[in-house]
């Protein structure tokens, strides 16, 4: 039986069918999960895609955190169930204290567009043992608050824990310490704010390519479901 | 607060009070359309009356200057028979195969873009998007053609970041990809700006949505935003009219969008569309529930009944004149069946979407509103909808226009570039200027990926997605228009217009179907104008009929001008096309070392209105190239079959700036140089720079070259190998040599040094 | 050194989605008894010198000019201390 990925519909989520489609095209069998429900319909693994939940008015992810779903997820990840975050995703698990941190304006305070290049610093976590540490990749991102912010202590504690996942090669928007994802303690829970569901087919992805480099993460998911013990922050 | 003194103007009043003056020339309304609309109710309007006549009767929503030069695009359409929804509805709809079906449609934005550039281009998207909705269809990219004046003067400085971060936050907020569109500068968008967009959407064949109500006791249901007082400047001229000074009677004509509440409203809709629960729907835009009501009773079965004061507000303190005039965004209106209510409102509710049983159709052929029980309005509706005005306006060709077509950029009149160094600096002019210059700082604004069915985007010739994952099956589309081309000739300025997009959609490798416009001009009243638009609108027809390709609806943005000088005549074309496969999509990027460049098509001294002519002489003068629309059809059929066949690697249409502007753009993006040889017979300057239209160039492996040139001969159209993808320096033989990086360097500084 | 706090509001007829979006989700919350939320932006300017008459006729004007959008917003100037 497939693994079944859980995909997140917030009021104002944009990418949830690149994330559905992103599951589908791994093997796995894609979920949808609504805001409202609480229950998580036995997914094995839950991605929070992009968006603009809520219409980030607010701050960014700062509604979508108090919705039954995200209660439900917040305590499952507490309990080693997989999430990956991408962008908006990544701002909710912020909100929602299940990551450190939090992200702001980009520097140039302009929306960004770009397929930038990240360098995968971590592969102990579920969604990205399936990458080499030090391996570039290229990955659309797209967001006007993209700029991860934290204080020095958490940095460091990010650095010393390996938890940062990825980085920029080239610094898009004043990230601290060039950080483009982060895993939590435990590794099951990443936030990232490039979209690697739209790096997943050779007719969609990045051009010139690499094209597919974002697919690793959901079949990392896959691997780690097999081998749960393979993660280790 | 003054509510308690505000007198609602009652049918019952109006009856009896004939004499009372109304301030219908504030309203735009003219005496003998005043008289008309009392001789049509035999009696004076009331105040809620004269505001919906006012705006269903005026421009934007009656057409009446345009129509009786519109009726081309139907009396000369060409027979085709994919076009499943036409003209007048609102957006056309075209049968792309399968049982899928594809709508589309261009508006503007313009005024409202300049007065606050965020607001009116972010809610220029969202009424268009709104249009697309209202056809049933899931809205899937939009594109966004812009005008703005001079790059360096402070104004455009204002309004063009404004007017891209709308763009953007809107249109991302919404979830739709942004793929094509143009920027494009010029001294007469100085004080009037053009902000277009178009939108597309999908839909099953089957599920084809009407803006009509009917079947007498179906609900009239008003959901989404609720209404406040934006965009009702005019209105307030009733107000007045009829409240003492302390009411709030200046109101905003600064529309503010919603694009959350309209994503919201999206979702719902197509969540409402999939159970079948609509009879009728039309979404609430221009004139806002004036029109939505009219609309939907005049095409419907012939009544309504609606109670307006049930209608939720923002503002508590409207009077019905203004609730009528409104336009806030994000709002819709739907029929539904008494048996389908319970559905309708359990979707509403499940998107948190507020939804109001506001009326109820009727077989009186009467459209009465109320207000707390009295009568305010009772009109038969088909006089405010297709009972306007039409008028003959008068037109000529202005005194000017010989003088203007007499200054052609003759080699003598204008100095050109004549050795290989001042070519070589000519090109690094060129591709730096703002009209050539790549747009990246913009377009990286906008989310181009989103739903993940972007084949092509910016940078292309045209945008390209995929609709089905299946079996491929996408569509291409591209916008195009050439103020400067039309000043110079409106009848050839708008067919090149349509040429260019056609080319560009063809050149990726998708068959042109269809057609939307958005005729931008200056005022009607002004016969030169008029005379503009005649010829535009003739030249459009002709060359859709002969290209085959159908207007299928858009929009006319007239009093484009600042004091009494109008903007350049710009119709803003967009083609719709089809590409059963889209993986078959032909690229614009030089790809691959050592494959050949072939220039197809003829190239003439032609450089009226030429981006040479205004980057480097500021001249604008003579007749534009000359469009053959034969020969873009068959060169369509070329890059069409080159991609069905796997003979091309790249092709770029040839366009302002010319070839050599083409060739820098896919170097650029192909990290590739080139080596070219200039065909002999032509000279150099006149090959790199002329602007003739029906041209492209194509990149073939050596192995397809013959095939590909056999089929341009066997078409009668001309073919020319020049040259060869190589290296990283662009050689153009016995002229000049660029290296890759300053060109890359040229081409791309020139948006972050002005904006960034 | 005095502080000049200027906060700037969308005018009362202009649609604020922020705002409409945040009293939406507070009942969810369980606070109940909210009629309207609106939101708005806060800039505290500090002077070099006193807040006179004048220095605050210089930041009316950079209000007018710069923090607020006059065609949408309306701002408030006024001292803290």
């Amino acid at each position: 039986m497939p693994a079944r990925i859980g995909v997140v519909t917030f009021p104002g989520t944009q990418d949830d069918t690149d994330a559905l489609r992103a599951a589908r095209l791994v093997g796995a069998e894609p979920v949808a999960l609504w805001h409202r429900d609480p229950s998580l319909h036995d997914v094995d693994a839950v991605v929070l895609p992009g968006g603009f939940s809520y219409g980030d008015y607010l701050r960014c992810g700062a509604i979508a955190r108090f919705s039954p779903v995200m209660e439900s997820i917040i305590s499952a990840a507490r309990e080693g169930l997989p999430v990956l975050g991408i962008c908006n995703g990544f701002q909710i698990l912020c909100e929602s204290h299940l990551l450190p941190g939090a992200l702001i304006r980009n520097a140039g305070t302009l929306f960004i567009n770009r397929d930038v290049r990240l360098r995968v610093e971590s592969t102990g976590t579920a969604w990205t043992s399936d990458y080499a540490v030090g391996q570039e990749i290229l990955i659309p991102i797209k967001n006007g608050e993209g700029k991860f912010a934290a204080d020095e202590k958490t940095l460091d504690e990010l650095e010393a824990e390996g938890r940062v996942i990825a980085r920029y090669v080239e610094n898009p928007n004043g990230s601290a310490r060039d950080i483009a994802g982060i895993a939590n303690a435990a590794g099951n829970v990443v936030g990232l704010m490039p979209h690697p569901e739209h790096a997943i087919e050779e007719l969609t992805g990045p051009y010139p390519g690499p094209a597919t480099d974002g697919l690793p993460f959901f079949t990392s998911v896959l691997q780690h479901l097999l081998n749960p013990e393979l993660v280790d922050a | 607060m003054s509510e308690n003194k505000y007198q609602v103007d009652t049918v019952e009043r109006a009856a009896e009070t004939p004499g009372t003056e109304q301030p219908y020339e504030a309203l735009g309304v003219k005496d003998d359309e005043y008289a008309r609309i009392r001789e049509i109710l035999g009696r004076r309007p009331t105040s809620s009356e004269l505001a919906m006549y006012s705006v269903m009767w005026s421009e934007h929503c009656s057409y009446k200057s345009s129509k009786v030069h519109l009726k081309q695009f139907g009396d000369k359409a060409p027979e085709v028979d994919f076009l499943l929804v036409g003209p007048g509805e609102n957006a056309g709809v075209v049968d792309v195969g399968g049982d899928l079906a594809v709508t589309f449609k261009i508006e503007s934005h313009n005024h409202p873009s300049y007065v606050e550039p965020y607001q009116g281009a972010a809610t220029g998207v969202g009424g268009i998007v709104r249009d697309i909705l209202t056809m049933g269809a899931r809205p899937v990219a939009v594109l966004d053609p812009l005008r703005f004046g001079p790059a360096d003067a402070a104004d455009t400085h204002r309004v063009l970041p404004g007017v891209v971060r709308g763009i953007g936050g809107y249109g991302n907020s919404l979830g739709l990809p942004n793929i094509g569109g143009e920027v494009v500068f010029d001294a007469c968008y100085s004080g009037n700006p053009l902000v277009n967009a178009l939108s597309v959407g999908v839909l099953k064949k089957s599920e084809i949505k009407l803006a009509k109500a009917d079947g007498p006791g179906n609900r009239v249901v008003l959901f989404g935003a609720r209404t406040g007082g934006d965009g009702i400047g005019g209105a307030s001229v009733l107000a007045s009219a009829t409240f003492d000074e302390d009411k709030p009677s200046k109101r905003p004509s600064v529309q503010v969008g919603d694009p959350f509440m309209e994503k919201v409203l999206i979702e719902c809709c197509l969540e409402i569309y999939a159970e079948d629960l609509v009879t009728g729907i039309q979404d609430l835009g221009a004139a806002g529930l004036s029109c939505a009501t009219t609309e939907l009773a005049a095409a419907g079965t012939g009544g309504m009944d609606v109670q307006l004061d049930l209608a939720p507000l923002r503002d508590a303190t409207l009077v019905p004149e203004e609730i009528l005039m409104s336009e806030s965004q994000e709002r819709m209106m739907a029929v539904v069946t008494p048996e389908n209510l319970p559905r309708f409102f359990a979707i509403c509710e499940k998107w948190d979407v507020i939804a109001t049983v506001i009326g109820t159709v009727t077989d009186t052929g009467r459209l009465r509103l109320t207000w707390h029980g009295e009568t305010i309005v009772d009109v038969d509706p088909r006089t405010l909808a297709h009972q306007g005005p039409v008028y003959e306006r008068p037109f000529h060709r202005p005194s000017w226009q010989d003088g203007l077509q007499a200054d052609a950029p003759t080699e003598e009149r204008l100095a050109r570039p004549k050795t290989g160094d001042e070519l070589r600096e000519t090109v690094l002019r060129m591709i730096a200027s703002p009209n050539l210059a790549d747009k990246t700082w913009v377009l990286e604004q906008y989310d181009h990926r989103v739903r993940g069915n972007t084949v092509l985007a910016h940078g292309e010739d045209s945008g390209m997605l995929r609709l089905n994952e299946e079996d491929g099956l996408g569509i291409a589309l591209s916008t195009d228009g050439n103020g400067r081309y039309t000043k110079l000739d409106p009848y050839t300025g708008a067919q090149l217009a349509l040429a260019e997009a056609y080319r560009n959609v063809a050149a990726t490798g998708a068959k042109p179907l269809a057609v939307t416009d958005c005729l931008n001009f200056g005022s009607p009243e002004d016969p030169e104008v008029m005379w503009q638009f005649a010829e535009a609108c003739r030249g459009l027809a002709d060359a859709c009929l002969q290209l085959g390709t159908p207007v299928t609806g858009g929009n006319v943005s007239f009093y484009n001008q600042t004091g009494s000088e109008a903007i350049h005549p710009t119709p803003i074309i967009g083609v719709l096309g089809v590409i059963d496969d889209v993986a078959r999509r032909t690229r614009s990027a030089f790809e691959t070392e050592g494959e050949i460049l072939l220039l197809v098509g003829e190239t003439r001294d032609e450089f009226g209105g030429s981006e040479w002519a205004h980057v480097v002489h500021g001249h604008l003068g003579g007749l534009p190239p000359k469009p053959d629309l034969e020969r873009e059809r068959q060169l369509a059929e070329i890059l069409i079959a080159g991609s069905r066949d796997g003979m091309l690697s790249a092709a770029h249409d040839l366009s302002d700036g010319g070839l050599i502007q083409a060739i820098v753009e896919s170097c650029v993006r192909g990290g590739h140089g080139a080596r070219v040889v200039l065909p002999s017979e032509l000279d150099p300057f006149v090959a790199l720079f002329s602007e003739s239209a029906g041209r492209a160039v194509v990149v073939v492996p050596r192995s397809e070259e013959k095939r590909f040139t056999d089929m341009c001969n066997f078409r009668n159209v001309p073919v020319a190998r020049i040259g060869v993808v190589d290296g990283d320096t662009l050689d153009v033989q016995d002229q000049f040599s660029i290296p890759l990086d300053e060109l890359r360097e040229a081409w791309t500084g020139t948006f972050p040094k002005l904006f960034g | 050194m005095a502080r000049v706090v200027v906060d700037v509001m969308l005018k009362p007829e202009i649609l604020d989605p922020q705002g409409q979006a945040v009293n939406r989700a507070l009942p969810r919350l369980g606070f109940d008894g909210i009629v309207d939320v609106r939101q708005g932006k806060r800039f505290e300017v500090e002077l070099e010198g006193p807040a006179d008459e004048a220095a605050l006729a210089r930041v009316r004007e950079m209000a007018e000019k710069l923090l607020a959008n006059t065609v949408i917003e309306e701002f408030r100037v006024r001292v803290e201390g």
